[in-house]
């Protein structure tokens, strides 16, 4: 059984969440720990949202430095699956496996809702379950979810393929209207919404969210 | 000991909400003709010992790993009445 690693940060919210997120895909779900170099041989690793080390510094930056990170970043570079949501994604971008970063929302306000995204690469690690362009309502819900990145740098995204998925109504300022970026090689995905939220019917806005978790167990069998 | 300032500011073309809501209450409290806030941060560093160009160099390193991010972030560093400038803050 696809065996996926879930960190818990102190300050984490949303990691039982995506362990059941997990489970529900039929994968394994285990619990990692920020403090330990170990990730305890998981197939794949997610980063979950919340607000690690209190959002202090800047969303991410002191989570970055984690013991667990250093095994997450080499294991990245080799082509294990990484999925960071929310908080996860700012901890990725800080950690320089994602490029760009995200600022405050340019309403101000911390926004909780139902986000209606487009799939835009459904080739990655996390989204191949999905169909190209497929239109999916996921719960979007932070203070900090803005994504920013210089214009060479949206451009490149662009052209290779790596905005992974993009807001239909952009609720945050994101340039671009992007709410995932993925790495060149399509292991690591960040992405401000929170498909964990969207997998049940009855709670959440329905069950878009799963094909996120089952895209990493044909990822990993692929392997 | 030597005290040395870290200051980090938004890059100029990154919105500064934060920034904005400030200089959206100045208003409300009668001060007006402020036409830009931008909001930044600000470290002091006590250092131990004498403040080498080693020492320096490292608090640079310190500014561009931890105490801002390059991407969307410029930082200056400064020692007592002498200023350094890092990153591209013009």
């Amino acid at each position: 059984m696809t065996r996926v690693g879930v960190v818990t940060f102190p300050g984490s919210l949303d990691d039982q969440d995506a362990a059941r997120a997990i489970r529900l895909a039929g994968a394994e779900a285990i619990s990692l720990w920020h403090g330990d170099h170990d990730l305890q041989g998981v197939d794949a690793v997610l980063l979950p949202g919340g607000f690690s080390y209190g959002d202090y510094l800047r969303c991410g930056a002191i989570a970055r430095f984690a013991p667990v990170m250093t095994e997450v970043i080499a294991e990245a570079a080799k082509g294990m699956p990484v999925l960071g949501i929310c908080n996860g994604f700012q901890i990725l971008c800080e950690s320089h496996l994602l490029p760009g970063a995200l600022i405050r929302n340019d309403h101000r306000k911390f926004g909780c809702l139902d986000q209606r995204l487009r799939i835009e690469n459904n080739t990655t690690a996390w989204t191949n379950s999905y169909d190209q362009g497929a239109e999916v309502t996921i719960v979007l819900k932070n203070g900090e979810g803005s994504f920013v990145a210089d214009e060479d740098t949206l451009d490149r995204l662009e052209a290779e393929g790596r905005v992974v998925a993009r807001y239909l109504g952009n609720p945050n300022g994101s340039l671009r209207d992007i709410a995932g970026v993925t790495n060149e090689r399509g292991n690591v995905v960040g992405l401000m919404p929170h498909p964990e939220h969207a997998v049940e019917d009855l709670c959440g806005p329905g069950t878009d969210g799963l094909g996120f978790f089952t895209s990493v167990l044909q990822a990993t069998i692929g392997a | 000991m030597a005290r040395v300032v870290v200051d980090v500011m938004p890059k100029p073309e990154i919105l500064d909400p934060q920034g904005k809501a400030v200089q959206g209450a100045l208003p409300r409290l009668g001060f007006t003709g402020v036409t830009d806030v931008r909001q930044g941060k600000r470290f002091e560093l006590e250092i131990d010992g004498d403040l080498t160009d080693e020492r320096l160099a490292e608090v640079h390193k310190m500014a561009e790993t931890l105490l801002s991010n390059p991407v969307i972030e410029d930082y200056v560093v400064s020692v007592a009445d002498s200023a350094e400038t890092g990153g591209s803050q013009g």
